[in-house]
């Protein structure tokens, strides 16, 4: 029996260490990218709050699946987390919300603004940032990830899992959407 | 190439996602097509507006701490090491390390504990940066930290202001290395910060300088003192620091 605690502690001990050795190896690798963490998740989520939840949750699934990934990319690895916790997060909260799909998005007015409009040039951050957290979702993050992160379109690809070339027209047509409520609200100014 | 054809390739081409072909169909297509050039012209004006970097939210200074402990409270095994993270808290990059008995200089003459105790180093220093306070004695005046430690070891590790040096100190804790407290001092530059760990030990390990999982580290010994500089802050700048606090 003592022998048996004895060889449990020894276990113990071992794994202590290890476990140790991965936090510190976590924090090095993933920790430094918690600010990207934290802005694809308050950019989706919409609201400080619920991005914390959202990188605490994320974060306890990161350690969980951590090991061997070293390999890896740990800022695109943590975002695809964070993304998909926040996915889980908006189903739980509201489970009857119509999930926006490519197709009826089709029916929204992309058409390429006069290009002479001056609007861009007085968009200010909050018309800016406004006209972001009106888009769909898909649209928000593709944005998120591609102009603040600088992602490739292959990147953002994994992270989504969708197909390029789904990638390149969620971030066309995302632009188009924003010139055009820029455009209207650099009208109605 | 057609305006429409154009126009639908342009934010790949913004983006320089395209083959090098359609890259050059569309650079020449552009230069003799005013009105296209204009909608490529506002496709960057909102591109550059949107990575000016204004639209970014910034982690909030509390968040690893809460992640750290959400982590914590989910895996009861790695407890341990957080309690003892907690415990020396305090966030900082240049630390002294201060030994307390020439039994771990003995040790440290072992090849084996010697790489235990550089990687204690860096974890010290890493946690001490990541945990939720900087120092326990917060101060730049050197006549509060001192008596701070000499209340709380049995030596007194010397603690320097290097404000006008351009190395402030922001304050000094007790850290635990291999299971004795050390003194930690704390020095900052620019937005690196820099742990310095002092203790007493007649004898230590060869190397003077190495690199450790990104680290610099420096170490010296001075008048029956171990000193072990630690930073991400680049080698000339510590090389300097280090040069003030032999002084």
């Amino acid at each position: 029996m003592s022998a048996i605690s004895r060889g449990d502690d020894a276990v113990l001990k071992r794994e202590r260490l290890s476990d140790h050795n991965e936090l510190i190896a976590f924090n090095d690798a993933v920790l430094p990218h918690m600010d990207a963490a934290y802005n694809l998740a308050r950019w989706l989520t919409r609201n400080d709050h619920d991005a914390e939840d959202v990188v605490q949750e994320a974060s306890l699934r990161a350690f969980k699946y951590w090991a061997g990934l070293s390999h890896r990319d740990s800022r695109s690895w943590l975002l695809a987390i964070v993304r998909n916790t926040f996915y889980t997060w908006l189903r739980q909260r509201s489970p009857d919300a119509p999930h926006l799909s490519d197709g009826e998005l089709d029916d929204v007015d992309t058409k390429t603004p006069n290009p002479e409009t001056a609007a861009l040039r007085e968009a200010d951050r909050e018309m800016l940032k406004s006209a972001l957290e009106d888009l769909p979702i898909e649209f928000r993050e593709a944005i998120v990830l591609r102009e603040m992160e600088g992602l490739s379109y292959k990147e953002i690809a994994d992270i989504a899992n969708v197909p390029v070339g789904t990638v390149m027209s969620r971030l066309a047509r995302a632009r188009r959407r924003l010139q055009a409520i820029l455009m209207h609200q650099g009208v109605r100014r | 190439m057609t305006c429409k054809e154009t126009q639908n390739l342009l934010d790949a081409y913004a983006d320089g996602e395209l083959d090098w072909s359609s890259e050059l169909a569309i650079e020449s297509h552009l230069q003799g097509c005013p009105p296209c050039s204009r909608v490529f012209a506002s496709l960057k004006l909102l591109v550059s507006a949107l990575q000016r970097g204004t639209l970014r939210f910034n982690a909030p200074q509390h968040l690893k701490s809460l992640v750290l402990s959400g982590i914590e409270r989910a895996n009861p095994v790695v407890r341990h090491s957080f309690a003892d993270w907690r415990w020396v808290a305090f966030a900082a990059s240049i630390v002294v390390i201060a030994a307390l008995s020439g039994l771990l200089a003995t040790r440290v003459a072992n090849p084996s504990v010697e790489t235990q105790l550089l990687g204690d180093i860096v974890s010290s220093h890493v946690r001490s940066m990541m945990a939720d306070h900087l120092t326990d004695v917060s101060s730049s005046d050197t006549h509060n930290v001192k008596p701070w430690f000499a209340d709380k070891l049995d030596y007194s590790p010397p603690a320097r202001d290097l404000s006008l040096q351009g190395f402030p100190l922001l304050g000094g804790r007790i850290d635990y290395l291999q299971d004795r407290p050390v003194a930690a001092l704390v020095y900052q530059r620019n937005r690196h910060l820099i742990n310095l760990f002092v203790w007493p030990a007649n004898e230590s390990t060869q190397k003077s300088r190495l690199v450790l999982r990104g680290y610099n580290l420096i170490h010296w010994e001075k008048s029956g003192m171990t000193y072990w500089l630690i930073s991400d802050l680049n080698p000339e700048e510590l090389t300097q620091c280090a040069r003030l606090l032999k002084e």
